[in-house]
């Protein structure tokens, strides 16, 4: 060593103490170790033990120490004193608050549930907000999925009993070939990148299907640059090669699908398109060992995927014969649909018969063996190691829902859904339709409402409608308009009371969600309703609540603020209930615990809600003396009883802290938890591994560990019947009828079989005149508007460009510096542009989100975020443009209301350099003080 | 002029898989995070909330479009951050000596209470890899977070660079590139890992794994026999049912 060489501690000391929790820096929830110094947070890595991240953690997660801290936090509860949108606020305290709030919201209890409207963003405590506004009795709950990806997950829940992400995942560790359509960068967020890191350290392949080669797809062996709106039928077009060459798993079919299950196939029947059925109403089969009829699940039966059956006139098919029938029409041809996808024919073959390669000729085999619900043995475990995984990318359009369920066909006609290196579903999932509750929504004022709210219709009989046949919900979920809207519309909630369509509410409540900027379609005209005011001068929305940690857009638009935590000073439960952690090998759930107290006058929501419950003595929330129950999210998580045995917490029950699953209440629950670092796993025994749906072994697990109370084995639903009953009905049959205007389009829509049709905002907005697409993607190292306000984030992602493709960039002249006038039928912005040659030639993207409103989020009106940052909704209406019929049609999904943000076409045009992106909202003022200017974080000495 | 210490058999530092990197700044998060709570002076950020926000980082990722003569054009990402070089500039140039190679592992530190602030290392590096702290006054970069590898009060697992420790595709290895026998060793011999800028003859110990070739899946031909029909129509795809039905076990035909 040189003499001169100065003298290191190697070894300082790290922190005082490590508390270990959840990650809330967006929807993924790895865990995190939170080092701490001097009772302060000192730095945040990742968890190795955690089941989600094993250690590893993005940067939004890396930077929770500025969210933490952030000086856009709120302060103490805020009483609107200026007009509605003036950002005029008192702080008040906390039993003002409450008083107030229970002063607005006990009457309606009383004589009219339904004008409370509580939905809420992208909480992860759904199924206790619900289990309160159950309570409250309002049939208006829903959480943001309708915005979000609810397209994706109810395709995949009527499909197969999940899809991706909380769903299920590639099987990382077996697949060969994996193939990614329209994810935009997160969903899952580290897993994602871990499992791709895993393929490519084996050499395995990854093809990514996006309009936009960036991040994963940048790094994907095969990119499939696809014309946006187009993915089911470049899906269709492979189900059709793959099933014109044969290269489809029969075994696998005829077993564990509904292909083999008899069709009535006589058009003048009631019964055509339905299934045939024994007088347990079980669908039926032709049983290869007899040639006779027989229940899907009898023991035994092995089904014919190809024999007919006729009884009294009528022809029955099995499903398989329909799919044949339709995916073998050469309208589905590659050549047919090459120039749509912007992808040749030639390319769509390639992939295709990739596909087909390493699912038939690079199958593994797994020694494994395992039992059918038939009684089958089966000695092995036999993989098609091909792997698909999708998101919003594929989701957000009006055909999304018909996109989704013809990837899932795609996967199943592969035989690679629950088989090694395929895709796997992750405990408590997989979870059948027919298994999840139907919609509640009948109101009973002053008591409960009948059940659940949200859940999954099986037909006409189980949508929420009152006498006259209008929606019951202000969303209009579960309606003719969208029957099969499994996550409410939260994006049509303010637009719908606004027009007192279809009824006028009182109260409007929400929790972490900006309605008023980034999550709703149409800002400006969102603005307006919120602050419009009839000819008394009162408010068209009489009342609004709203709880956020931090000086979000939203907060200016509210009468009363509930400030919230952030997310190391409150408790969560990541539930099985809800929305947990697991993995496919794996049933696994989390906490969140206070690993700092908050030094500020604010509250964690959910415990408010339990004060709050108990105030206007909401079933659930009281004890038999009326008094308070739970007195704070804490207690609840460690008392509430769902059913027998089970509560919000699955692991360390039992007043021993040893029952798994199902157990009595541990009042230690919640410190065992910490102890064991934040989280509870189960695996997943081997010989239950896969096959999920089909496997006693996992369905004799599943009732032990308290997923379900008996076995439900089931097959996936190629075929989805409740898709015929709703198109029955639009064809006449039936008592509950649609209204005439929406006929038409539900007998196109609501096809039971898979297949394409253009977005609807091509039949609105005129393609010539509009012929470019524009699009968002969430960038990995930022969550929506939670970001911005991050002072290490932001210098990552301040700035969000318009990103042009070369031909668009070359035909209007854009060098450097340019910016562009961005029109769509609704509304045009003016915009920074930049080139991205690694693009699909028609469309244009921008980051999400990072746009942001001067006054916002603490930041100094001159941030860039402020000045140059833009969102693409003001292009975007909740609405479709009027095309002469008299009708506002939604722009959402008619099947699930999916908001349809992906639909959008623009055109576009050099402009001159304005001094900001246009349109310029005024500032809004902030009831918390602007941070400091520059930062030096240390914390420890 | 400081001197370098004669090369070390020990050489300390990060091999980066381009074809792995996703760009997602885990790794330059984490290391604002631990390179502010630990070794120096904090990395500060001036206009943290205003106009024109601007801090420092001892790692960065650069993104690059890349137009192939045919085909698609490609996105890489590059992260980058101090490679150690052998024959560091940065050093050499040093008045103070505050710049300087550690003998025993070759990583490249700056003693800050020695580092005048006068910026001479950051023009001498051809990388860009150094950044003068606005408020400190003092260079800082990349220190292959010399305060975790050898930590006794981590975990042993836990020694390495917080951005190794951080990367989610696991894009970024850490390891003795002096030795041949070293998993990073292997891994540079492997992949055809390479030196970043090898004409400034810095020798840098740092490697980078380049991209796999892209968008190279067969054409059609090669592939057909997968495709190969067994039937056109509805009618003739039952037809091959039936005849592959009866090649199946479980049935009676």
């Amino acid at each position: 060593m040189s003499l001169d060489q100065p003298q290191l501690d190697t070894s300082p000391k790290v922190s005082d103490e490590v508390r270990k929790t959840t990650c809330y820096m967006c929807a993924c929830r790895c865990g995190i170790n939170v080092h701490m110094k001097d009772g302060k947070v000192a730095y945040i890595e990742g968890n190795k033990d955690h089941p989600v991240n094993q250690g590893v953690l993005c940067a939004k997660g890396s930077a929770g120490i500025m969210q933490h801290n952030a000086p856009s936090r709120l302060r103490a509860p805020l009483k609107r004193v200026g007009e509605r949108g003036s950002g005029e606020f008192e702080e008040i305290s906390w039993e003002e608050t409450l008083t107030l709030a229970t002063e607005w919201l006990a009457p309606i209890r009383e004589k009219a549930p339904e004008k409370l409207a509580f939905f809420t963003g992208r909480d992860q405590s759904q199924s206790f907000t619900s289990f309160w506004a159950q309570g409250f009795g309002t049939p208006n709950y829903a959480a943001h999925g309708g915005f979000c990806s609810v397209n994706m997950a109810a395709a995949g829940i009527y499909t197969m009993g999940g899809a991706f992400w909380e769903f299920g995942q590639p099987d990382w560790d077996h697949t060969k070939l994996f193939m990614l359509f329209g994810v935009a960068e997160d969903h899952d967020s580290n897993p994602i990148k871990m499992g791709i890191g895993k393929l490519k350290a084996r050499g395995a392949r990854m093809i990514g299907v996006n309009p936009i080669r960036t991040g994963y797809n940048a790094v994907a062996d095969d990119w499939v640059g696809i014309t946006p709106g187009t993915d089911g039928l470049f899906i269709l077009a492979m189900v059709h090669c793959l099933m014109k060459a044969g290269k489809i798993d029969l075994d696998y079919l005829a077993r564990f699908t509904n292909a083999s299950v008899l069709v009535n196939e006589d058009p003048k029947s009631e019964q055509f398109g339905l299934f045939l059925r024994d007088e347990d109403g079980q669908p039926q089969v032709i049983d290869r060992r007899t040639g006779d009829l027989a229940p899907w699940n009898g023991q035994g039966v092995e089904p014919d995927l190809a024999a007919t059956y006729r009884a009294k006139g009528v022809t029955h098919r099995p499903v398989f014969h329909q799919m044949a029938d339709r995916y073998l029409s050469e309208d589905y041809a590659p050549e047919a649909v090459a120039e749509r996808c912007g992808i040749s024919a030639q390319r769509i073959r390639a992939i295709a018969a990739d596909l087909a390669r390493v699912a038939f000729n690079e199958a593994i085999e797994l020694d494994r063996p395992w039992t059918d619900f038939r009684g089958k043995k089966h000695d092995k475990m036999i993989g098609r190691p091909v792997s698909f995984h999708a998101m919003r990318g594929i989701s957000a359009h009006s055909n999304g829902f018909q996109t989704c369920r013809a990837l899932h066909v795609l996967q199943i006609l592969l035989g690679s859904v629950e088989v090694p290196g395929g895709m796997r579903f992750k405990p408590p999932y997989p979870k059948p339709a027919t298994a999840h509750p139907k919609p509640h929504g009948k109101v009973t004022p002053g008591a409960a409402l009948d059940g659940p709210h949200l859940g999954y219709t099986q037909g006409p009989e189980d949508l929420l409608l009152d006498a006259e046949g209008n929606p019951t919900r202000i969303d209009k979920a579960y309606s003719w308009e969208n029957p099969m809207s499994a996550h409410g519309l939260m994006h049509m909630v303010i637009s719908n009371a606004h027009a007192g369509v279809p009824y006028k509410i009182d109260t409007l409540f929400m929790y972490m969600a900006n309605m008023s900027w980034n999550s709703s379609m149409n800002v400006g005209g969102v603005h307006k309703m919120l602050t419009d005011k009839d000819e008394n001068g009162d408010y068209v929305i009489p009342k609004i609540i709203y709880s956020d940690a931090y000086s979000s857009e939203m907060v200016a638009y509210a009468d009363l603020i509930l400030p919230d935590t952030t997310y190391l000073e409150r408790h969560d439960c990541i539930s099985l209930l809800d929305r947990p952690i697991c993995e496919a090998d794996g049933v696994a759930d989390a906490i969140r615990w206070p690993v700092v107290e908050p030094d500020r006058d604010v509250r964690g929501f959910q415990s408010v809600l339990c004060d709050l419950g108990a105030r206007l003595g909401l079933p659930g929330f009281v004890n038999e003396d009326g008094s308070q129950k739970y007195a704070d999210y804490a207690d609840y998580i460690t008392n509430h009883i769902r059913r027998p045995g089970v509560g919000p917490l699955a692991g360390f029950r039992n007043a021993d802290g040893t029952g798994k699953g199902r157990g009595e209440v541990n009042p230690d629950q919640i410190q065992n938890y910490i102890d064991n670092g934040g989280f509870w796993i189960e695996h997943v025994p081997e010989n239950a591994a896969y096959y999920k749906p089909f496997s006693m072994e996992y369905q004799d697990w599943a009732v032990k560990m308290g997923f379900y109370d008996v076995v439900q084995p089931y097959i996936f639903q190629l075929y989805v019947e409740p898709l015929r009953k709703f198109q029955a009905a639009a064809e006449g049959i039936g008592t509950r009828q649609p209204p005439e205007h929406l006929r038409e389009r539900l007998k196109l829509t609501m096809d039971p079989l898979p297949f394409w049709y253009p977005p609807l905002e091509d039949g609105h907005a005129d393609p010539v005149e509009y012929p470019i697409h524009a699009l968002t993607q969430r960038p990995m190292a930022m969550y929506h508007s939670w970001g911005t306000q991050n002072a290490w984030l932001r210098q990552i992602h301040g700035h969000n460009p318009l990103y042009v493709p070369t031909k668009i960039w070359e035909a209007n002249g854009f060098q450097e510096g340019d910016w562009a006038c961005v029109s769509s039928v609704h509304g045009s912005i003016t915009v920074p542009v930049a080139h991205q040659a690694s693009l699909n030639p028609n469309t244009v993207w921008t980051w999400n989100a990072i746009g942001k409103r001067k006054g916002a989020w603490a930041l100094d009106e001159k941030a860039p975020e402020a000045t140059k940052g833009f969102l693409l909704n003001h292009l975007i209406h909740e609405l479709l443009p009027p095309k002469g019929d008299g009708l506002r049609w939604a722009n959402s999904d008619p099947i699930t209301g999916q908001a349809a943000w992906f639909d959008l076409r623009v055109k576009i045009e050099k402009s001159a350099v304005p001094n900001e992106a246009q349109p310029v909202m005024p500032a809004i003022k902030s009831p918390v003080p602007k941070g400091p200017k520059n930062l030096a974080w240390k914390v420890g000495k | 002029m400081t001197q370098l210490p004669p090369p070390s058999a020990k050489k300390l530092g990060l091999v980066i898989d381009l074809d792995t990197c996703v760009g997602c700044h885990a790794c330059v998060v984490s290391c604002k995070g631990w390179n502010t709570e630990n070794y120096g002076a904090p990395l500060s950020d001036q206009n943290a909330y205003g106009a024109d926000p601007s801090g420092t980082f001892l790692n960065r990722v650069h993104s690059y479009e890349v137009q192939p003569a045919a085909g698609e054009a490609q996105l890489i990402h590059f992260p980058k951050s101090c490679l150690h070089c052998e024959d560091a500039p940065c050093v050499t140039v040093c008045p103070t000596g505050a710049s300087y190679k550690r003998a025993e592992d070759g990583i490249v530190l700056v003693n800050e209470s020695d580092c005048i602030g006068c910026g001479l290392c950051a023009w001498a590096c051809p990388y860009g890899a150094r950044e003068l702290d606005a408020k400190e006054g003092v260079m800082k970069k990349c220190t292959l977070c010399v305060d975790r590898i050898y930590n006794e009060n981590l975990p042993e697992e836990d020694r390495q660079p917080a951005c190794v420790r951080t990367c989610p595709a696991g894009a970024r290895h850490f390891g003795d590139l002096g030795d041949a026998d070293s998993d990073v060793s292997k891994l540079v011999a492997e992949r055809g890992g390479f030196d970043l800028m090898p004409e400034q003859g810095t020798k840098p110990v740092n490697k980078y794994l380049p991209p796999r070739p892209k968008d190279e899946m067969p054409e059609f031909d090669v592939l057909a026999p997968y495709l190969e029909p067994i039937a056109s129509d509805g009618k003739g795809f039952v037809g091959w049912l039936d005849k592959a039905l009866s090649s199946l076990p479980g049935g009676a035909k």
